[in-house]
């Protein structure tokens, strides 16, 4: 006997009336906000390979909304509020943890940084607090304060409805949500082209599973989004980067919040299983390989236990990558292509799982209206021809 | 059941060694060449163990790194918190206790092996020290090949002649073009090899796999050949007579070594005879071979692609990249044929398939009969394959119950994805040296000891340690700050700025390369004269700031920031090698080999003449943004005018190995007038009261030279530079951009804070910019601070608001230049 049932695999139909290109987090939930919120059904999500293998299996679901800008507070703010009702919204447990994140600093130029950003969080309504090392000790003891350190922590900005969620099942929830909606969900599906119609209009997909036409065709491919560009003849400012994360081996509870530092990169949590979770540096080359580089781990690792002496012993179990794209002012770009029929989410970089609630609402409303909803305008391709940018190095760099 | 140590036999033990050791409380007794789990065989100790979810009772199941349930933590002669007892080479005085798959991290210090890396570079590494690996170490090395043979066991039969053989060593990760990390790891040290190799050979053997049937987790259930290995290379019996359960004939020829030929007794069930049984041993010893598959981890992680093969149901290689090679049974030789099954249907849930996740063959229905289809969806909704072991027993099994229970062919799906590491690695190895100071490698000046001798604070800028300021007994930072301050607008004071970058630009192109990294024209420069400029990004936005001096037609010196060298270097370079290679020019860091001293106030030049130069210091010699190569107390020189801190000032460069001296000969000479030496908080006070911005801090990469009231370092003409096309784009020439102001408060403004024009107590505020620095003006004797703020030049005379938690300070917005507007101090 079972209680939870999953998404049904669809075959796939010839026509929709949008066909969404990834089933990744973003993919999956503008598919389900399509159909519950503008109640557009009649919706395809078309996948290469296994559901939500991509980045969303493979990223270190720290969620928290302390950018800088009011554009992006807005949006991550919005998906912070949707990740605090999103259990009672999907009817699953999607083992979302607000236990709170830490972002340390460790020379000058951080600690002004990070004032900056809390003092931008609180005017944004954004929770935001500055602590010294003696309270960053105290909320966190495992870490090392010590003014010897080589960059020893000078302070750290905390914000504690930041954490963390269980990223299968939040894609899954979306799915099974979005396919009881009426949604096809079609796995092993490779996009190898699109369909063109009068003018170049963008009217669906050639797949490995054949022809699906398709209204809209709304990407969200995240790594893989330049190539399907390239397909219509786009070029995107973004770049492809392998990103890398691991995992310990299973730990008594030892660490109970977030800890982020971009400055020695470090980013870690501990799983309601015991592992420690861990995301590494960004490779500094572009690549599709969902493979990154040793260095970058070794790296990463000395510099996790000088913070963390505990983790001395801590033995590294698996590592893994994934491919990011990155805008050049690291901010992510939604809203139409500048093709007719054709629609853009991408560029979420290293941190899109946290938006991925807000994505896919804010995603949907522009699909479905053909307007950029208020949250999205901003994000528009728009900005990299007019300057507008969004930079969010500062809060985004690699950290997630 | 009883498991006992032979009178002799063991290949891989020495007999003549015993050692002791404690597990679980006990005093045991084994032999140099044992392993843990072996050990505890010979002393009968076979269970002792619990499984991590359901705590059910587990006993010693394989012989090697696949190992699912004999978890340990060793606390002497070195501390593990889980590793598994298969993997732990016997030592004496070792002491153990079981675990069950969680460790505990200890928060005390504890006895730990000393990590190391090395790298090395040969033809053909070999991975696997069986026979076929051996082989092939042969066949490389008497082509001349150098070749490494690594082998995870701590007992390798002798590495071929001329090759390097490194027992112990497991390769854990391969990467592009035969790049190889391998963990070496002995009871003294713990060694992460970086192997290069030209050709890797795979012969990682075979791992025979379980078969899930109710209650196959009980201790005594052991892998047929897992079995073998005791007896044969440890002298070990498991019983007298187990029984077993196979689907190949491994398994009879496992069964017959273990009984030394004795007499058939106990059940045997063997799949290919006999394709139905429902008679399963529930207690004794059980030996089990559900078939073998070849170790492909290390193959899959490179991309290597796997084909089924049904006779030996078993995945094995298909294609790989041209480097990489698989030989002997990895490669599916001498695989038994196999008469596949899986899971022996009956009682589900205690037919475990990931014994170290506890998950069984109805875990995997559960997920499923929800609709699940994929292996990598059943992985993550059960976690199998996920523990210690990487699903070395589980992997294919999964993958093959969900082909079975969906019907599907036994191909349709193979196992998921294997991931590096192969066997866990402690992180302290990982970080290998770069611990403490070595973790990022600490730049200090050639005066750093000077510095240190008297009681600066320092502060880290990129690598580099700066003197943050000098405090005299009983002075705080701000007092210290404020006398350094005094000191160099009423006297002189010196700064130690040799952290600067420097580079060195050189060729017939240089200047017409400089002019398209910089707003403003270099080429126009004057040999001897220095010119101040901008760097923007492709975005237009302000990069970096340094001065370029003109040495010759051909040759510039341009400094750039402390914390951006590297940065501006690498941009010349990616610019040079990849859009304009015909450009003739060579850029040289020469940061280190310059040691940098400024010496600023208005008797820089009393001091400079009483220290003795050969060059003429007069203004009208010796104007302001230019430099001249001369003497300072005997020591080769190059001296330019240039001031951050709106002072008369010089900055002296000379050979790094000379920079003490002059130091110091700097002091001696300006002590009549009290020179005071200050540090990077003093220059930024100074430079603030001045009005000059410092990249990185009032600029944020959103800044333009016009936001920062300084287009005027902008050429107007049409030749390109970087950054020059997005000037013109809409949203940098809007008129309601931050520019920069300056704030005067009554109340020191936090840097940071942010400013509205009207504090409404409510969120969101919308705000019109932040304090980028922010000082208590020694020479002002009040707060000042810079900021960026919406049309912040209309805005002169206004007053603005910073909302703080419990107070809203008051600013008049003002000009940015506070000290010295007509700029009539640089001369002196
Ligand atoms: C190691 C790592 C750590 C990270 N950590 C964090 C973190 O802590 N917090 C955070 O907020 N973000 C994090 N991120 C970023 C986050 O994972 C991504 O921004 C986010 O998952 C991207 O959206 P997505 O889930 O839709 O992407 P994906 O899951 O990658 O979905 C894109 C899908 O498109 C499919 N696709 C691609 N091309 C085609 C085609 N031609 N046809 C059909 N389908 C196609 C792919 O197979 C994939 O399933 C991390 C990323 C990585 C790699």
């Amino acid at each position: 006997m079972c209680a939870v049932r999953y998404w049904r695999a669809a075959e796939p139909k010839t026509t929709y009336e949008v066909v969404i290109v990834g089933g990744g987090g973003h993919g999956l939930a503008t598919a389900y906000s399509l159909a519950k919120r503008h109640g557009i059904t009649d919706v395809c999500v078309v996948e290469k390979g296994w559901l939500a293998g991509g980045n969303m299996a493979r990223n270190t679901t720290i969620i928290r909304s302390n950018y800088l800008w009011e554009e992006s507070a807005a949006i991550y703010e919005h998906s912070l509020k949707l990740w605090e009702g999103l259990e009672e919204e999907l009817g699953v447990d999607v083992e979302f943890s607000p236990r709170g994140v830490l972002n340390l600093a460790h020379d000058l130029g951080e600690v002004r940084s990070s004032m900056r950003r809390v003092h931008a969080n609180r005017l944004n309504g954004v929770d935001a607090e500055w602590l010294t090392p003696e309270d960053v000790a105290a909320f966190c003891p495992l870490i090392n304060i010590s003014p010897s350190l080589r960059y020893p922590v000078l302070g750290a900005t905390l914000q504690r409805r930041g954490g963390t969620a269980r990223h299968d099942k939040v894609a899954w929830a979306y799915a099974t949500r979005a396919s009881e909606l009426g949604v096809d969900i079609v796995e092993h599906a490779e996009v190898t082209g699109f369909l063109r119609g009068p003018g170049g209009r963008v009217e669906g997909v050639s797949t490995s599973r054949g022809e699906i036409r398709g209204a809209k065709v709304a990407l969200a491919a995240a790594g893989h989004t330049s190539e399907l560009a390239a397909m219509v003849g786009l070029r995107l400012p973004l770049q492809s980067h392998p990103l890398q994360a691991l995992v310990s081996a299973l730990y008594e509870p030892i660490l109970d919040c977030v800890v982020m530092s971009n400055k020695v990169h470090v980013y870690v949590s501990q799983a309601d299983k015991g592992e420690l979770v861990m995301g590494a540096g960004i490779d500094a080359y572009n690549g599709y390989a969902q493979r990154g580089s040793f260095h970058v781990i070794e790296e990463q690792l000395a510099a996790a236990v000088e913070l963390f002496a505990i983790f001395a012993h801590a033995k590294l179990l698996r590592t893994w990558g994934g491919i990011v794209d990155v805008c050049p002012d690291a901010s992510p770009i939604v809203g139409w292509s500048g093709i007719d029929g054709l629609f853009l989410n991408c560029g979420w970089g290293t941190g899109g799982f946290k938006a991925t609630p807000a994505a896919g609402w804010a995603y949907a409303e522009t699909i479905a209206t053909g307007e950029p909803s208020e949250l999205v305008r901003p994000f528009s391709l728009e900005r990299f021809t007019t300057g507008a940018l969004i930079d969010e190095h500062g809060a985004a760099a690699v950290a997630h | 059941m009883t498991a006992r140590r032979l009178p002799d036999g063991g290949s891989w033990i020495d007999r003549s060694r015993p050692l002791t050791f404690r597990f679980d409380g006990e005093e045991y007794e084994g032999f140099e060449g044992d392993t843990l789990a072996s050990a505890l065989l010979a002393n009968d100790v076979t269970g002792g163990f619990r499984s991590p979810i359901l705590g059910r009772p587990r006993g010693i199941m394989t012989a090697g790194p696949e190992e699912p349930n004999a978890f340990v933590e060793v606390s002497q002669p070195w501390f593990d918190p889980i590793v598994a007892a298969t993997m732990v080479e016997l030592v004496d005085g070792l002491v153990a206790e079981p675990r069950a798959g969680v460790g505990r991290l200890p928060s005390t210090r504890v006895p730990s092996r000393r990590a190391e890396h090395r790298h090395i570079s040969v033809e053909t590494l070999v991975v696997g020290g069986g026979l076929s690996g051996r082989t092939a170490a042969s066949a490389a090395a008497s082509r001349g090949d150098r070749v490494v043979l690594v082998d995870e066991r701590h007992r390798m039969n002798d590495a071929p002649d001329d090759v390097i053989g490194l027992p112990r060593t497991t390769a854990l990760g391969i990467y592009d073009d035969g790049y190889v990390i391998a963990l070496e790891s002995t009871p003294e040290l713990e060694r992460l090899w970086h192997v290069r190799a030209d050709h890797v050979v795979l012969a990682t053997g075979a791992t025979e796999r379980p078969i899930a049937f109710a209650g196959n987790d009980r201790p005594g259930v052991m892998l047929s050949t897992a079995a073998a290995v005791y007896r044969r290379h440890f002298g070990v019996k498991v019983d007298e007579a187990p029984a077993l359960i196979t689907t190949n004939d491994v398994g009879l020829v496992a069964r017959a070594m273990v009984m030394d030929g004795g007499p058939e007794e106990g059940p045997v069930i063997n799949f290919q005879i006999d394709p139905i049984s429902d008679e399963l041993p529930t207690d004794g010893s059980l030996l089990v071979s559900g078939g073998f598959n070849p170790n492909l981890t290390l193959w899959r992680a490179i991309g290597g692609t796997v084909e089924y093969h049904r006779r030996f149901a078993c995945f094995v290689p298909g294609k790989g990249p041209p480097w990489l090679k698989v030989a002997g049974m990895a490669n599916g030789e001498h695989i038994p044929d196999c008469a596949p099954v899986w899971y022996v249907d009956g009682e589900r849930t205690t037919a475990f398939v990931d014994l170290q996740r506890d998950q069984t063959v109805a875990d995997i229905a559960d997920a499923l009969d929800a609709g699940l289809t994929s292996v990598e969806h059943v992985k993550r909704a059960t976690y199998i394959g996920t523990a210690i072991d990487q699903g070395r027993t589980s992997g294919v099994l999964t993958a093959a119950i969900v082909n079975q229970m969906l019907g599907t062919g036994p191909d349709a799906q193979g196992p998921t994805s294997a991931r590096p590491p192969a066997v866990p690695v402690p992180y302290t190895t990982i970080a290998g040296p770069d611990r403490g100071d070595l973790l990022d490698p600490i730049r200090r000046t050639r005066i750093h000891p000077w510095h240190e001798e008297h009681s600066a604070v320092f502060e880290d800028v990129g690598q580099w340690k700066r003197p943050r300021y000098f405090p005299r007994t009983g002075e705080d930072m701000d007092a210290a700050v404020a006398r350094e301050c005094l000191a160099v607008r009423s006297a002189a004071g010196v700064l130690d700025a040799s952290t600067l970058g420097k580079i060195e630009v050189i060729g017939p192109d240089a200047a017409a390369f400089l002019d398209r990294m910089y707003t403003n024209r270099m080429s126009t420069l004057a040999v001897g004269s220095i010119r101040y400029g901008f760097m923007l990004g492709l975005d237009g936005m302000v990069a970096d700031d340094g001065v370029a001096m003109r040495l010759a037609d051909d040759r510039f010196f341009v400094t750039t920031t402390t914390g951006n060298a590297a940065m501006v270097l690498d941009r010349f370079e990616e610019w040079l090698q990849t859009e304009w290679p015909e450009l003739h020019v060579y850029c040289t860091s020469v940061t280190e080999q310059w040691a940098d001293v400024a010496i600023a106030g208005p008797k820089a030049r009393d001091v400079l003449g009483a220290l003795g130069t050969d060059l003429d210091l007069s203004p009208g010699a010796f104007p302001f943004m230019t430099f001249r190569d001369g003497a300072v107390a005997g020591i080769a020189a190059r001296v330019a005018r240039v001031s951050f801190t709106g002072e008369l000032s010089y900055e002296i460069l000379v050979d790094g190995r000379r920079a003490l001296e002059l130091w110091e000969a700097l002091l001696r000479a300006g002590n009549a007038i009290g020179i005071t030496p200050y540090g990077t908080e003093a220059m930024h006070a100074l430079r603030a009261e001045k009005g000059f911005v410092i990249v990185g801090q009032d600029t944020d990469g959103t800044v333009t030279p016009d936001d920062l009231g300084m287009g005027w370092i902008v050429r107007k003409d049409d030749s390109d530079f970087i950054g020059r096309r997005s000037l013109r784009r809409a949203d940098t020439s809007r008129s309601d951009r931050k520019q920069l102001v300056g704030l005067l408060s009554d109340h020191l403004l936090p840097e940071g804070a942010q400013l509205v024009e009207e504090d409404t107590g409510r969120t969101p505020m919308a705000t019109i910019g932040h304090v980028t620095s922010s000082y208590r003006s020694p020479s002002l004797d009040r707060p000042i601070a810079l900021a960026m703020v919406a049309r912040g030049r209309q805005r002169h005379g206004q007053t603005i608001l910073a909302p703080l938690p419990g107070s809203t300070i008051a600013a008049d917005v003002v000009s940015p230049v506070f000290y010295d507007p007509e700029g009539a101090r640089h001369d002196g």
